[in-house]
């Protein structure tokens, strides 16, 4: 079955049919081309599918794309503005917290609903709500590196 | 000071880590062609069986399927990694031999439609008895599982260096051990995937295909659909990691390739995380026997060394993976005498195939264990018993390997250093414990003579520096220190280098990535690419600099002479001069490169240099027991580490990391398991390799050697340094808890077990 429904995703509003049963994950990558949203299991246990939901991180693959209806979705696509990286991702390059690159957008966004609830939360914090997010790449080191550094440097603003 | 380099030994990000970071990066199952169709594949759900008869008239009368395919459909031409090892089919012709082998695949406008045509296939199958044991496998009367292959011994190796009866006979003391090393998955993020176009009007298939090894790929491709290879183009988009998983032809790339050749239309395969666990490889489980003879001082005199590999249904990378077993005893300890025989089992099983180390991880495990418990029984200590064998630059092999850097022992004294050896190895308090392990990589292979890569590097008129490579990014960063090296050479930035790599339509000939061979090989061709444009810029300017040629440097963008900066002129003043010259534009600059070696050899029949050069590493483990609940908390590891000159220290640092907590995972928590031939844990959730929680302390320490055939003094780095964590986490809970773990990998239960055992006796 499908249905007309209204998609907020980064800023934009999507008027688009959906088949109901389509998670949100399908509809990102095969409807609208958003395919910086990554499938590495379809079951929640990798993270790769990370998006944010007004502002909290979520697994697209684990959620229906009706569901997000009325909510406002960010996808990696969303972060950066006009052209520029955000600070998060800018990390991330700088400090070679990537290298496939399979897993960086979900770890981006699970970091960036990390830091927009805490400004500086301690590494073990980082890690506890990162576990969620695999990567076979990293050994993760390089990756709390560059999510501690974007949280000092906010520090530094203030 | 001036600094040596200005490109090479940076820490600079991968040159495609923006892209990667903003998610623009495509891997294959980002790719959308106009027309495209959607692959499926029917796996067995018996592990060993006759096919007697496959119907696939409903399946395909279900209304969007556009094709069915079995195994009669196709050209009777087994596949193989290693050509001498060939035993496999795209899809099963006749027979499957493990639950998860492909039947039949199905290919349909949407992927939903795909998996309900699976369900409407009929296959009649004749179940046949099936083995799940090596040892149960190899005996007379056991279950065939390849035709003609006696025991189910697909591949013996046996080898002996020395005098191995006379120098036992001579021994002070001999022990023998017995180890198991478990199967782990690869588990890389990205699902294996392959998207096919056909182009009727010239005949030429094209490939997408999340491979590490597009050349072989397509002569696989080409032998198997039987069309030329030179009408095959594979492109390898980005790879979200292998890991050694993705050395291989799959069932997704010849049935992509075979429907899109028969249907007209683009054709997209992905495997589901279950279909990756299953039905690609896993690292080999192996059964080691090791038998050492020692002097009373801890020297290494004879060894005796017995593998079965338990391969599963089919060969894959078998006889690499045995060879590497074999000759990676050799070092980086001396052993003078060694008797090795390894062999490698079929069992109707998920497949074994090259991970990571290939082989030598089970090795080491068992060595490095055994040298432990023998330091322990003669009253060394186990450095000392380390670096007492350690081998040493330009000293003699006994198999032939010619040593021309090595930081081993130097590796051995500054990790056991940096893990305060000397304060804590049996001084921490019971439940904590430190413990090491030594090993040593190939950087590629010399003694295949196959094994070359090309490059090609062309300048414009602009200054842009074009470079063609066909070396596989995984996601490891060779594009970035290929184009590092390039810039180095022609004296630009990173910034004004492009690169094309891994086409095997546009790019030059490269075997791949895999046996750590890339920076070495694809790097040297790179080198000398770049160095014969330099050389005809060079030629052209050395009159107008009053100069020879020979006398002439690239640096900064700018050509000058040595020493006299002030002598010279920009790089774009030079390819102005050039082309205004009526020298023809682009200056092209190719080369090839493969390892030295006296003669054509083959890794199985003669000894040798098996490599152009041996990375050497010692890693140091402190873990924490938990006396309690039985876990392992690995606190700290520390590898000291020789990969020659770094190109990129932030990218060897990171390769360092991921396989430091790859190797944590093999020794602690990861496992295959499989009860009669079911796979039961094929998921992130059930199968658990380590996250962010279980992630340690890492050190890196550099030995910087300067290796005379790497580029710019470059070893191997990244696959190596996941040989030894395990052993040296082994080894720490030796030293927290007095227990002696012979099995992988050590859970929690095993813990408390042994714990309990302990308190018994």
């Amino acid at each position: 079955m499908k249905q007309a429904i209204e998609l907020n995703i980064n800023g934009d509003v999507h008027e688009m049919l959906v088949a109901t049963h389509h998670t949100l994950l399908e509809v990102l990558r095969e409807q609208l081309g958003l395919i910086g949203t990554k499938r590495g299991c379809d079951l929640g246990a990798c993270g790769a599918c990370t998006v944010l939901i007004d502002g909290e991180a979520y697994l697209s693959c684990l959620m229906l794309a009706v569901d997000a209806i009325g909510k406002q979705v960010v996808t990696i696509e969303g972060l950066s503005e006009d052209g520029d990286l955000h600070p998060l991702q800018s990390a991330f390059v700088d400090q070679g917290a990537l290298q496939c690159g399979f897993c960086t957008p979900g770890m981006i966004l699970t970091a960036k609903a990390i830091l927009d609830e805490e400004k500086h939360p301690a590494e073990e914090v980082i890690k506890q709500k990162m576990a969620g997010n695999l990567c076979r790449c990293t050994g993760y080191k390089k990756v709390v590196e560059a999510v501690m550094r974007v949280a000092e440097e906010s520090g530094q603003e203030v | 000071m001036e600094k040596e380099f200005n490109v090479v030994g940076a820490r600079l990000p991968m040159m495609d880590a923006a892209q990667k970071a903003k998610g623009a990066a495509l891997f294959t199952d980002d790719l959308i062609l106009p027309g495209m169709l959607y692959g499926k594949i029917l796996r067995s759900p018996l592990p060993h069986a006759k096919i007697l008869n496959i119907d696939t008239s409903k399946a395909e009368k279900l209304p969007g399927v556009k094709g069915v395919v079995t195994g009669k459909d196709i050209p009777d031409r087994l596949y193989g990694i290693v050509p001498m090892a060939k035993d496999e089919y795209a899809l099963a012709k006749g027979k499957i031999r493990y639950i998860g082998d492909d039947v039949a695949a199905v290919c349909a406008i949407d992927p939903e439609i795909a998996e309900e045509a699976l369900e409407l296939i009929d296959v009649d199958y004749e179940e046949l008895p099936a083995v799940f044991d090596p040892f149960e496998a190899k005996k007379d009367g056991a279950p065939v599982i390849h035709d003609g292959i006696k025991n189910n011994t697909s591949f013996a190796i046996k080898k002996e260096f020395g005098d191995v009866k006379k120098a036992f006979a001579e021994s002070d003391a001999i022990f023998e051990d017995t180890f198991f090393s478990q199967a782990v998955n690869h588990a890389p993020l990205e699902p294996h995937a392959a998207l096919a176009q056909f182009d009727p009007l010239n005949g030429e298939l094209t490939i997408w295909s999340s491979t590490q090894i597009p050349f072989f790929l397509r002569r696989n491709l080409s032998n198997t659909l039987q069309i030329p290879e030179s009408k095959v183009r594979v492109i390898k988009p980005k790879v979200g990691g292998g890991f050694g998983q993705k050395i291989d032809l799959f069932a997704k790339d010849f049935c992509a390739a075979w429907f899109a050749m028969h249907l007209g239309k683009p054709v997209k395969f992905i495997y589901d995380r279950e279909e990756v666990f299953i039905s690609t490889r896993q690292r080999h489980p192996m059964y080691i026997t090791v038998k050492t003879g020692m002097k009373k001082d801890g020297t290494i005199l004879a060894q005796k060394f017995q593998s079965y590999a338990d391969g599963g249904a089919y060969n894959s990378t078998a006889p690499t993976m045995m060879a590497l077993s074999c000759f990676f005893l050799m070092i980086p300890y001396k052993v003078p005498n060694l008797f090795y025989e390894g062999y490698h089992v079929y069992t109707n099983k998920p497949v074994g195939g090259a991970m990571r180390g290939h082989g030598i991880p089970q090795a080491r495990f068992a060595v490095e264990r055994q040298l432990d418990l023998m330091a322990e029984r003669l009253g060394l200590d186990p450095t000392e018993i380390r670096l007492k064998n350690s081998i040493h630059a330009g000293e003699p092999h006994s198999a032939g390997f010619v040593i021309n850097t090595c930081g081993f022992s130097e590796s051995v004294e500054k990790a056991a250093d940096a893990i305060g050896w000397k304060e804590k190895r049996g001084k921490l308090p019971h439940g904590r414990g430190v413990g090491l392990a030594g090993a040593s990589f190939p950087s590629g292979v010399s003694n295949m003579s196959h094994i070359s890569s090309g490059a090609v590097v062309q300048v414009g008129r602009d200054g842009a520096v074009n470079v063609l490579s066909g070396a596989a990014d995984i996601g490891q960063g060779a594009e970035t220190v290929i184009s590092q090296i390039v810039a180095e050479e022609l004296g630009v930035p990173l910034d004004d280098i492009r690169i094309t790599a891994a086409d095997t339509g546009i790019t030059p000939l490269d075997p791949g990535t895999f046996g750590s061979g890339v920076t070495v090989r694809a790097g040297n061709a790179a080198k000398l690419a770049a160095a014969a444009v330099k050389q005809k810029l060079f030629n052209f300017l050395a009159d107008k600099l009053e100069a020879n040629a020979a006398d002439l440097v690239a640096k900064d963008r700018k050509i000058f002479v040595k020493g006299s900066p002030e002598k010279g002129l920009t790089l774009l003043e030079g390819l102005k001069a050039y082309q205004y010259a009526d020298l023809p534009m682009p200056i092209v600059g190719r080369g090839s490169w493969m390892a030295p070696a006296d003669e054509p050899t083959t890794l199985f029949e003669q000894d040798g240099n098996f490599a152009p050069s041996y990375s050497f590493m010692t890693q140091a483990a402190e873990v924490e027991v938990d006396l309690i609940t039985g876990q392992v908390k690995l606190l700290r590891m520390v590898t000291a580490h020789d990969c020659g000159r770094p190109i990129n220290p932030m990218l060897v640092e990171g390769q360092l990391e991921g396989s430091v907590v790859g190797g944590m995972g093999q020794a602690l928590y990861e496992n295959v398991i499989v009860e009669k031939g079911q796979m039961m844990n094929p998921s992130f959730l059930d199968y658990g390799f380590p996250t962010f929680l279980e992630m340690p302390e890492i050190e890196a320490i550099e030995v910087e050697t300067d290796d005379p055939i790497g580029p710019y003094g470059a070893k191997e780095a990244g696959e190596g340094t996941q040989l030894s964590p395990a052993p040296a986490i082994v080894n720490a809970i030796y030293d927290a808890i007095g227990v002696d773990f012979m099995e992988l990998p050590i859970t929690p239960e095993k813990i408390l077990d042994a714990l309990e055992e302990k308190k018994k006796t």
